[in-house]
């Protein structure tokens, strides 16, 4: 996936200014930075969902899975119902096996007829998930994916997705928790103010401090004034 | 647009609180209009003391008695009486509901109307008492108007009776005839006959005869007369009713007030379930976070409004259908012209729609689509029923303007003129709910952008 130059304004406010980056097909990328550094507003522009005033992404908005921060999810259909509803809206050659295939992926195949509503927060998140992933997009999007999540759920949810990327899904996501970016990530994109300040390995980030990753990412906030 | 449809049916079906009360609702107002206009029909309870004793009930005229009480059951032809023996029963079954007024015949009244009948001039007038409970203004004036045209319809009743003996008596005075008083027999000349004999005795004089100029004063008097009197009946005829009325329906074909309200609850349901479920699921879709997910590529953001709009008409429509069943228990439904209101509540359902979404689209949840709903929507539908001129002009201008841009009257027109053939018919109301239904789904759309 290429991102070049995207640039992006609500009224005078400038919540992206000429960022770029790439992600390669298999990579974890991580986007991290403080409240309001444009995260959201990237993935909403690399997923389709919003416009940039300037720039452009590679990758059309039926080839990206886009999944949101708050579960996108109807609470009073059942996860097979959620499921089938969005593989026939996404155009699937065959829902139903489309529905087969996330059901089985995201473990949820005994849940299946339950309503999301009384599923626990980490299932929903992964129906949530799934439901980005039925068309079988080559670039997924994530939004805080395991916000809300305890760290049971948590685990299971970055093992579902460390396995998506082992078969060649490039995943790009957007946390606050820059330890969980740090442990997954391939690589990680540093936002603030709606600049990129930082684009690469985390060990080149942390550089050769000897405090942890998120010490060293404060740290970096700092040095560029924010 | 069907796999959302489908869903949010679905999603409604899994909700069975809401979709019970949706449909109660229309079975509900249908039941509750059915029994009023049912009721209607039916006679309100009237305390009635009659204080005239039984021997007191003839009015003499002339040498005929009229029987007042024959005329008093006029005042019973819309009333269903309640006979009480004393004016403290009378303000008791006031004051405990058991009738909604109480009508009290005075001891003195036929004494009094035979005074007027007399001519007398003296006394106050004939007079019947009316109690009623004064706790509901609109009861007071519905039993009030009852009573003062039924007391009208008594009036008219004797001032005929009494324009009848009269004109009995100025017929005899003019052609002669004969009458009972006291009982003993007089034979009248009449006016017409008096005059033939003095033209004869006139005639029969010499020219010169000194009693000729006094017998031709007599002739002319006597002609003079007859002309005249002539001309009493109608003008007898007129003091019992002066003033005829006569109706002419200048604009709009003539609709009961029952059949006017059978297409006024049907408009109501239309608007209140076509807004909610149209608005309603809308904001929905932003409550499950679902609508960026949907327009970042599956469904255009159109799309979806259209499913909204026809899911709010769909509903509506099947919720006033079921309130029109229920009321057809109670009262004629013209089911020969269901393809004219079905087209009208379909039409109306998705202008209801259209605004629903609109108001959908510029509130955040479901609940601020609710009020916002109900805040907007009963005023208009209020405004919508104010009359022409019983308002200023200015005032009847805003008016206009309220019932242009929001759908209610043209869909209680729509509804009204599909069930009951009434002006301004069908093609131009249903006309104007497209419009509108264009127009507010327009407003949806580019609401919709906040919720991006």
């Amino acid at each position: 996936m290429n991102v070049r130059g995207v640039t992006k304004r609500f009224g005078d406010r400038v919540a992206l200014r000429d960022v770029s980056f790439e992600a390669a097909d298999g990579e974890l990328v991580a986007l991290i930075g403080p409240n309001g550094a444009g995260k959201t507003t990237l993935l909403s522009i690399a997923g389709g969902l919003l416009k940039a005033d300037a720039g452009e992404v590679s990758r059309a908005p039926r080839e990206v899975g886009w999944v949101p921060q708050q579960q996108a999810v109807y609470s009073k259909l059942s996860v097979a119902e959620n499921l089938r509803l969005f593989a026939r809206l996404e155009k699937c050659a065959d829902p139903g096996a489309a529905v087969d295939r996330m059901l089985e992926q995201s473990g949820l195949r005994d849940r299946a007829n339950d309503e999301v509503g009384t599923l626990s927060g980490g299932n929903r998140q992964r129906v949530n998930i799934a439901i980005g992933l039925l068309s079988e997009p080559s670039v997924l999007l994530l939004d805080e994916p395991s916000a809300a999540l305890d760290p049971r759920q948590r685990a299971r949810l970055w093992e579902f997705i460390e396995g998506l990327s082992a078969r060649g899904t490039t995943v790009v996501f957007a946390t606050h928790d820059v330890a969980e970016a740090e442990r997954h990530a391939h690589r990680v994109l540093v936002l603030a103010d709606g600049e990129l300040l930082f684009d690469g390995p985390t060990a080149q980030l942390q550089g050769p401090s000897d405090g942890d990753f998120e010490t060293a990412f404060v740290e970096f906030l700092r040095s560029k004034g924010h | 647009m069907r796999w959302l449809l489908l869903k949010d049916l679905q999603i409604l079906r899994r909700s069975p609180l809401l979709v019970a009360l949706l449909l109660a609702y229309g079975a509900l107002v249908g039941a509750l209009l059915g029994f009023a206009v049912q009721r209607d029909d039916a006679k309100p309870k009237v305390a009635f003391l009659n204080e005239v004793p039984a021997s007191a009930v003839g009015i003499q005229v002339g040498s005929q008695k009229i029987d007042a009480s024959k005329y008093a059951d006029r005042l019973f032809e819309s009333v269903d009486p309640i006979r009480v023996k004393s004016r403290a029963e009378a303000i008791d079954t006031v004051r405990s509901g058991d009738a909604i007024a109480a009508l009290i015949i005075p001891r003195d009244l036929t004494r009094r109307l035979q005074s007027v009948i007399r001519l007398a001039g003296t006394g106050a007038p004939p007079t019947v008492e009316v109690l009623y409970n004064d706790e509901n203004p609109l009861k007071t004036q519905a039993v009030e108007s009852r009573i003062k045209a039924r007391l009208a319809d008594a009036n008219k009743a004797i001032s005929e009776k009494l324009t009848q003996i009269s004109a009995g008596y100025l017929g005899i005075l003019l052609h002669g005839g004969s009458f009972s008083l006291l009982g003993q027999k007089f034979s009248v000349l009449g006016l017409q006959r008096t005059r033939d004999v003095v033209q004869q005795t006139l005639r029969r004089l010499p020219t010169g005869a000194p009693q000729r100029a006094d017998l031709q004063q007599v002739a002319n008097f006597a002609q003079l007369a007859i002309d005249n009197l002539d001309l009493s009946k109608p003008v007898l005829a007129s003091i019992g009713e002066p003033l005829h009325v006569k109706r002419t329906v200048v604009t709009g074909k003539h609709v009961s007030a029952n059949a006017f309200y059978i297409a006024l609850a049907a408009a109501v349901t239309l608007m209140i379930i076509g807004l909610f479920l149209g608005g309603g699921m809308l904001a929905l879709e932003r409550e499950e976070h679902a609508f960026g997910r949907l327009v970042r590529g599956p469904v255009s953001r159109w799309e979806l409004l259209g499913e909204k709009v026809l899911l709010g008409a769909i509903a509506a429509l099947a919720a006033t259908v079921i309130e029109l069943v229920v009321i057809s228990l109670f009262d004629d439904l013209r089911w020969g012209r269901i393809a004219g209101w079905m087209l009208a509540l379909l039409v109306g359902g998705l202008a209801f729609g259209a605004v629903g979404t609109a108001f959908g689209a510029l509130t955040r949840d479901v609940r601020a689509t609710t009020l916002l709903a109900i805040l907007v929507a009963l005023p208009f539908a209020f405004l919508a029923l104010i009359p022409s001129g019983v308002v200023a002009n200015w005032v009847y201008d805003v008016v206009r303007i309220a019932s242009a841009i929001f759908p209610f009257k043209p869909a209680l027109q729509a509804v009204n003129a599909g069930l009951n053939d009434a002006d301004p018919g069908l093609a131009g109301p249903l006309a104007h709910l497209a419009v509108l239904a264009v127009g507010y789904t327009a407003v949806a759309r580019v609401g919709l952008r906040r919720f991006a």
